[in-house]
């Protein structure tokens, strides 16, 4: 790669720094999109830190058999607020936080279409994770339900702490913040576009975001009166939830997973995106099937509000219901295929170069078609009611939150880096932080996967010393460490970077989307001029005009 | 310039499924109380149903606004306004009185799932209201000091659809608590 950089002079507009002009105060009170994006970026980095202590100290305990190292009571806490962090305070914000800085960019827009609305977004996020963070304070300490929350566990008697209670009014600010981000990525990609970018040129980024956004808008809700009546079962001492007296636990079931499951994809969908920004420029090749992948989206998005109660095969729905919310799931895997084949199509006799990005990426599709097969296993009710609870449901969803949402983040992050500090990332460092998290990776969660099939239960704070269960569960331990490790390197690689990295100009992978005509970082404007839209790959074609994308596009001026 | 009209139209999309998701709460619970008070027992639907007229009648006086201040109205444009804002009054004052009697009957949204699911699905309603009427003072403070001249306004539009919307859940609200009860 490093041949291809051109010599470029330090750049004219320097990151916004805490030492200039106002200090915090300019980020504290900043309304534009780039400086919330990166405020979401760091946000998320510290939770993610926060949510991986929590998982290395329950690998810790389950490092041999009947250890004493955290109590079940804390274990209990530690993953329930695990799950929590990692899905409301860590892919979410962040794939929002990079859609913010993003897409008003890759549209050629100036801001998003709400700029104020935007802060709001991102400080509710803040306010929301100090809340359920606090709650390791009280008395009682923090919520211990599980991230699924079911009643009556998270009801009274059975929870008197006021763990539950944090955690309900936390995630119900991070969800307000939710929806009005969803709202703003809407109307800002629906009508901020700049002229000639039409709905068939916008970056497949982008409308990985809008397909999400809209899931956000309609799915959110539903979670949020659930929490809303959680929070009245818990304060004034209503029974939606509390079987005792009226109420219905299985409701809570529907109305969380009715959420739930679209959820998973509002978390991997941007992923896809981010994927198929970098596979096509790291291939040299535009992507294959453009229509292809944004209309499975769509479908994706339409099917995942309709497989809710596959979470639910062990409650005993009755069997129509289990075949339908089956067959209904397995659909899923065929837009989610037509993706596979399109990235590996994009890479098919491409001049690919293995940059740190491209072998996130490609590690990606790997790791994600293996969760995503384990996924297609246990959606037959079959198959549900053996592994059900068990580790194989753990190593089966990490293999795609993981595998799937945080190697595209890790990608996304070495791709974009560039344009966000104007510097790029150390090549050596993110070789060693890509097979370290290899290594760690699979370690930690492929031997999960025997673990579940051989009856160990998700949830559990010790085990007994049954045949393989000890050494397997210290493989994944040691797997853990690794992973912990290469989280490391990549902060390293983060904070040395940021400061010597190799200067990057405006577009050192010789990139083709809109954000890469901007200066790195862009300038607070973004764009003096924003360069012509007609196609998909304006920068390629501002290059070659002697060979565009769409010969016969009309000029938009 | 930001579309603003588009943004309230999808945030009321937005809070029609969070609405649905209360509705469908009360649904699942009706039918299934053992003992103490229902819908049947406890409620008048007449008292309500005119209560209701008045929060009706307040989408058209708003729509009247809204012409008046395309046709550069102003001073019509602040008395429709007024007349809205005392219209929802009359509305919330109506469910404050229904809620005060159920409460001295000791019907609350602890006593058993009709109170849990009633008192939310209202209660949620008369915040929205509460919500739409402390949006609509501002719009008519501003107007009083000379916002709002015509021919567009931005703000007055966007409340408006607000205002409609929240008119329209009660309509469904209404017909789910009360119709439903008394008159199927």
């Amino acid at each position: 790669m490093s041949r291809r950089l051109p010599l470029v002079p330090e750049n004219t507009e320097p990151l916004p720094s805490l030492k200039e002009n106002q200090g915090m105060l300019a980020w504290v009170s900043s309304v534009d999109h780039k400086q919330i994006g990166l405020m979401y970026l760091m946000v998320t980095m510290v939770f993610f830190v926060v949510g991986g202590l929590e998982a290395l100290l329950m690998r810790i305990q389950l490092s041999q058999p009947e250890f004493n190292f955290i109590s079940p009571e804390v274990y209990n806490q530690l993953f329930t607020m695990h799950g929590t962090t990692m899905i409301f305070f860590v892919v979410m914000p962040f794939l929002i936080g990079v859609g913010v800085y993003l897409v008003p960019l890759m549209i050629g827009a100036r801001d998003m279409a709400f700029p104020r609305l935007n802060a709001l977004s991102f400080w509710l996020v803040v306010f929301g994770g100090i809340l359920i963070y606090y709650s390791f304070l009280t008395q009682s300490g923090a919520p211990d339900m599980g991230w699924f929350a079911y009643s009556p566990l998270s009801e009274k008697p059975f929870s008197l702490n006021k763990g539950p209670t944090y955690w309900a009014l936390g995630l119900l600010a991070t969800g307000i913040s939710s929806v009005a981000s969803g709202l703003n990525n809407i109307v800002t990609i629906l009508t901020m576009r700049t002229p000639g970018m039409t709905m068939r040129r916008i970056p497949l980024f982008v409308w990985m975001i809008l397909v999400t956004s809209f899931l956000l808008i309609f799915v959110i809700p539903i979670i949020a009166s659930a929490f809303a009546m959680m929070l009245l079962d818990r304060l004034l001492e209503a029974t939606f939830f509390t079987p005792a007296h009226g109420g219905s636990a299985i409701l809570w079931q529907h109305f969380f997973w009715g959420f739930g499951h679209p959820e998973v994809y509002i978390l991997i969908l941007p992923a896809f995106g981010i994927i198929s920004e970098v596979i096509p420029v790291f291939s040299r090749k535009p992507i294959f099937g453009y229509e292809f992948v944004a209309g499975s989206t769509v479908a994706i998005g339409l099917l995942s509000l309709g497989v809710w109660a596959h979470h639910m095969f062990a409650v005993g729905l009755g069997d129509v219901t289990n075949l339908y919310f089956s067959l209904a799931s397995m659909l899923i895997a065929i837009p989610t295929g037509v993706k596979v084949l399109n990235w590996v199509a994009t890479m098919w006799g491409g001049k690919i170069i293995f940059a740190t990005p491209m072998l996130f990426a490609t590690a990606f599709i790997i790791e994600f078609v293996m969760g995503g097969i384990t996924g297609v296993a246990i959606a037959s009710v079959p198959i549900d009611w053996v592994v059900t609870d068990s580790y194989f449901i753990v190593a089966h969803f990490h293999y795609v939150l993981y595998g799937g949402s945080m190697f595209a983040i890790f990608a996304g992050v070495y791709y974009w880096f560039p344009k966000f500090t104007g510097r790029m990332m150390s090549e050596t460092l993110g070789k060693w932080h890509f097979w370290l998290t290899i290594i760690g990776f699979n370690m930690t969660f492929f031997v999960q996967h025997f673990l579940g099939v051989m009856g160990m239960p998700r949830r559990i704070y010790t085990y007994q010393d049954f045949p393989y269960w000890g050494s397997m569960n210290l493989i994944s331990t040691i797997g853990a460490v690794v992973l912990a490790l290469s989280v490391l390197v990549f902060m390293w690689n983060v904070h040395v970077s940021r400061k010597r990295g190799k200067k990057a100009g405006n577009n050192p992978w010789d990139a083709w989307t809109l954000e890469w005509a901007a200066a790195s970082p862009p300038a607070v404007h973004n764009f003096d001029l924003v360069p012509p839209v007609r196609g998909r790959r304006p920068l390629w074609d501002l290059a070659h005009p002697e060979q565009p994308d769409e010969p016969n596009a009309k000029v938009v001026d | 310039m930001a579309d603003n009209k588009m943004l309230i139209k999808f945030f009321v999309a937005s809070e029609s499924i969070f609405f649905i998701m209360l509705i469908l709460a009360y649904v699942n619970f009706k039918g299934t109380v053992v003992d103490g008070p229902t819908a049947e027992s406890s409620l008048n639907p007449y008292v309500t149903g005119i209560f209701s007229l008045f929060l009706l009648a307040s989408s058209f006086t708003i729509w009247l606004a809204g012409k008046s201040l395309r046709a550069k109205n102003h001073t019509m444009m602040k008395v429709w306004l007024l007349v809205t804002i005392v219209l929802g009054a009359i509305f919330i004052f109506g469910q404050g009185r229904e809620w005060a009697g159920l409460i001295e009957q000791n019907i609350t949204i602890s006593r058993n799932v009709f109170g849990t699911t009633f008192f939310t699905l209202t209660g949620f309603h008369g915040f929205h209201v509460c919500v739409g009427l402390i949006m609509l003072s501002i719009l008519l403070g501003l107007a009083l000091f000379g916002d709002f001249k015509g021919p567009r306004s931005d703000g007055v539009e966007v409340i408006s659809i607000y205002w409609h919307f929240v008119d329209g859940v009660w309509i469904v609200v209404y017909s789910v608590i009360y119709v439903w009860a008394f008159f199927l």
